[in-house]
């Protein structure tokens, strides 16, 4: 273990603004081995690395480079110290070549040759194993041979320390083999690899040496052989903090939402939504857990109505017996379908089917007067099949869905407009007249404003102002307001300070008592333990595991979500 | 029929300069909507630099100079029109479509501004001279006629834009500006300089595309002025034209031909109606939308504009 140590890190602080991603962090990089980055979301392992690779400069601590203080400023200087990274969201030109791609912006002394260019990638290409067509268009390729192309293009700009960023995340088993075969032969070749990863058990299979962070800060840099994935795991999640969240127990939880079976293929070909199958009840807070982009955002959009599933159902109960149908969530049209399906009956218990004694039609007025009068009643539970249905057939259905996107901006508000205007995507459809009522959005943002304590100059102004926190606020306050049976929020809490962080934790607290089925997906196992009723961790799409948050152990989650299929030969 | 392929030439050579200019922009990522305003500054620079040399040679002109002179002022014009463009839309990051419409109407008032200025007194001699044909082309009959009876300006425009194919897809600097046109991000983690490369492909390209009005005036109507509408109109169409062509250079000396021959056949055909004719010079422009059209249901990725076009780059947004 007598290898040169070619990279240093020394006490590295890094912060955005007042969040500190990384936190005095120091740890080094040695010829010729393999090191494993390993830690949850937002633990600042990617940070860490992108401060290696040029894209952000550290705000103290120093980085030595074979005995050597290095100053990177750019991906350029990281590539003067021979360091080259592999980003998740490739940097290739979709139009070109591979070739082309791998040459961009070298040699700019030499004559333009890309023949002779393409012997010399040749040649590396066959001493470290890679299988690539150099004159393939790169919006032809898979994943893998995308990957392979950007690993060649580190190593034609002679990088001696290669990094990369959750490298496996998309690669088929098969896939990650021969990649694991071309770092192994680079480690050979005597250069220093690091790869940012999450998972367990390819750490265990292809590091030598495994540098464990967590909540910005390392926590411990251990040889592979000497340690455990149980080991790993607990030092990735720490100890349970219990927070300080109110959480009754759930009361007469009722089925409200069937999920069975959801497959989806994503735009690269691969399964985001594998097999998904879960139940959600009323009057419970069912906390999603995993690692970003294992298929949580997918599941909710495809809750939600809002893209193509290869397979599955969703199915929404709605638990009406008995109850009186009214105007105000079902259209009258939707009021005549259940009529003709033998859904509802008068209060006395004669079928209501539409139709008077002789089997004529009623007329509409006569219907629209019955049903407001509360005179109608469900026979039995409504249940909707929610398949391949869009957000507006969904609403029309009376199906009460409320959903706070991961994108606040982009999917749950518009910047640009004020806060009335935001509340009226919600209920623009609503009344009769011509022109829409501004009235009623006006009373609701004005109580949002001040039950959620909305800093904000006042009601007309434009969203995008607003911090984080009070966009959040609005959102939430608009989708609770809308009186939802099913609450999905997806990071309800990200980038929030503490005191806005409970408001919500409350809120959706709030949402549960009153009977509301609470869907959370969150990042902080601290939190889903200590606000959610049950908890389903989900690992690439699949669900590994459903637990009761009120017994569920830290690192039980840990390890569930870092649980993928076994990539050995 | 010989004069209506000589007529289609010409209308296509000032379709080309127009074209070969806008698609090296377009491939530095720019959708310059100036390039009508910028054809006409080109106007008004060469008729100015063509004025001044007529005047300096006061009755006794050489070719040589003469074309020098006034393709010099007429590409100085138009580039440093362009240069409004470049500084708004690279370094200010305006809105490329605005900006573009902005200068196409500035450039348009600015040339008719200038032209009432400039002394046109030699403008008949200066044109027949700049028009002249290549020396043997009378004894080679129709042939002589159609393929070397024209103008030197109609040689540069077909070797500008083969020049440009060359250069493209065949050298460094070609694959650096390609880069910078799809990923701009992808090109600055390369090491490019992506504001050089857009600035110098914008003023090239518009210095080009200037040549193009000014060889109107001059070659093709002999110096005769009435107002810039109608090379602010060529302008559009050599727009029209990259996108026929599928951004390859190479390929707009065909199309800028069938463009120029739909444009010419409406004059040169005896028995139409106004009505027909105007149908006829719609043509080129239905042409255009079934190439969008076509290129979009078959999703070519091969045959797109370039991925960032209309994008502006702000190297902050990593």
């Amino acid at each position: 273990m007598d290898k040169k140590t070619v990279v240093e890190l020394c006490h590295i602080t890094k912060r955005f603004g007042k969040v500190v991603a990384n936190c005095d962090v120091s740890m080094d990089v040695k010829q010729g081995e393999i090191l494993s980055v390993l830690g949850e979301n937002g633990c600042g392992k990617t940070t860490l690395m992108n401060m290696l690779a040029g894209i952000y400069y550290p705000d103290e601590g120093k980085i030595i480079i074979n005995g050597e203080e290095a100053t990177i400023r750019s991906p350029k200087d990281a590539f003067s110290y021979k360091i080259g990274m592999i980003h998740q969201h490739f940097k290739l030109i979709d139009v070109f070549t591979a070739a082309e791609n791998i040459v961009l912006g070298t040699g700019e002394d030499e004559k333009y040759d890309i023949k002779a260019a393409k012997t010399r990638i040749s040649e590396m290409s066959e001493k470290y194993g890679f299988h690539i067509d150099l004159d393939k268009k790169i919006h032809e390729m898979s994943v893998s041979e995308k990957q392979t192309v950007e690993i060649i293009k580190v190593l034609y700009r002679g990088a001696d320390i290669l990094i990369l960023d959750e490298p496996t995340a998309v690669l088929t088993p098969q896939e990650i083999r021969r990649l694991f075969g071309v770092l192994r032969a680079m480690r050979a070749d005597g250069k220093s690899v690091l790869i940012i990863t999450h998972k367990l058990n390819e750490v265990m299979e292809i590091s030598d040496r495994v540098a464990v962070l967590r909540k910005g800060a390392h926590i411990a840099t251990v040889n592979t052989a000497e340690t455990s994935e149980k080991e790993l795991a607990d030092m990735m999640v720490g100890q349970k903090v219990s927070l300080n969240i109110d959480r009754p127990l759930p009361e007469n939880p009722a089925l409200r939402l069937d999920v069975d079976g959801l497959t989806m293929t994503g735009p690269e070909g691969n399964l985001v939504l594998d097999n998904v199958s879960f139940e959600a009840y009323s009057g419970e807070i069912l906390g999603i857990a995993g690692i970003a982009g294992s298929g949580q955002r997918e599941l909710l959009e495809s809750i939600a109505g809002l893209h193509h599933l290869d397979s599955g159902s969703v199915t929404y109960y709605n638990p009406k017996k008995d109850k009186p149908i009214t105007f105000f969530h079902k259209s009258f049209e939707r009021v005549m379908e259940l009529a003709e399906e033998g859904m509802l009956r008068y209060a006395d218990g004669r079928d209501f089917d539409g139709k008077d004694e002789d089997g004529k039609p009623l007329h509409r007025k006569t219907i629209k007067a019955v049903v407001e009068a509360g005179e109608i009643f469900f026979k039995e539970d409504e249940v909707i099949n929610l398949r391949e249905k869009t957000p507006l057939q969904i609403k029309e259905l009376g199906v009460r869905f409320s959903f706070v996107p991961e994108d606040r901006l982009g999917m749950g508000l518009v910047g640009n407009m004020d806060i009335i205007d935001n509340m009226m995507l919600r209920s623009y459809r609503r009344g009769h007249s011509l022109f829409v009522d501004r009235k009623k959005p006006e009373e609701l943002a004005n109580d949002i404003i001040e039950s959620l304590k909305v800093v904000t100059p006042g009601t007309h102004t434009a969203v995008r102002k607003l911090s984080g926190g009070n966009v959040q606020k609005v959102l939430v306050g608009r989708e609770i307001a809308a009186g939802p049976k099913v609450l999905m929020a997806a990071y309800p809490v990200r980038g929030l300070d503490i005191n806005s962080s409970y408001l919500i934790y409350n809120l959706l607290t709030e949402q549960k008592k009153n009977g509301v089925a609470v869907i959370f997906v969150g990042e902080d196992l601290d939190v889903l333990l200590s606000l959610c009723d049950r908890i389903m961790v989900v690992s690439g799409g699949k669900v590994t595991g459903i637990l009761d948050a009120r017994t569920a152990e830290k690192d039980e989650i840990g390890l569930l979500m870092t649980k993928t299929d076994s990539v050995k030969e | 029929m010989i004069t209506f392929l000589v007529s289609a030439i010409s209308i296509a050579t000032v379709l080309l300069f127009g074209c070969v200019g806008e698609i090296i922009t377009e491939k530095a990522g720019h959708l310059n909507l100036g390039i009508p305003g910028i054809m006409c500054m080109g106007t008004a620079g060469g008729c100015l630099g063509t004025s001044l040399y007529m005047g300096i040679a006061n009755g006794n002109p050489s070719w040589l100079l003469l074309v020098l002179f006034s393709l010099v002022f007429s590409v100085i014009f138009a580039a440093a029109t362009g240069a409004i463009y470049a500084l708004l839309t690279v370094s200010l990051r305006c809105n490329q479509n605005i900006t573009g419409l902005a200068i196409t109407i500035f450039g348009a008032g600015a040339t008719d501004f200038l032209m009432s200025f400039v002394d046109r007194t030699h403008f008949d001699a200066a044109g027949k001279l700049i028009s002249s044909p290549l020396p043997f082309a009378k004894n080679l009959g129709w042939f002589g006629e159609i393929f070397l009876g024209h103008g030197v300006f109609v040689y540069i425009a077909i070797a500008v834009a083969l020049a440009c194919t060359f250069v493209l897809n065949k050298t460094r600097v070609g694959l650096h500006l390609r880069a910078v046109g799809e990923s701009p991000a992808t090109a600055d983690a390369a090491g490019i300089n992506v504001t050089a490369y857009k600035y110098v492909a914008i003023l090239v390209g518009s210095g080009i595309a200037g040549l193009g009005g000014f060889y109107y005036i001059m070659d093709y109507i002999k110096g005769s002025w009435e107002n810039a509408s109608i090379i602010e109109a060529f302008g559009w169409l050599a727009i029209a034209l990259v996108i026929f062509v599928l951004w390859k250079p190479h390929l707009g000396i065909l199309g800028a031909l069938l463009f120029g021959g739909c444009y010419i056949v409406a004059f040169v055909l005896a028995n139409v109606t106004s009505t027909q004719k105007e149908i006829i010079k719609m043509l080129p422009y239905v042409i255009t939308i079934v190439v969008l059209i076509v290129t979009s249901i078959f999703d070519d990725k091969e045959n797109q504009p370039p991925a960032s076009l209309g994008l502006p780059y702000f190297r902050e947004d990593r």
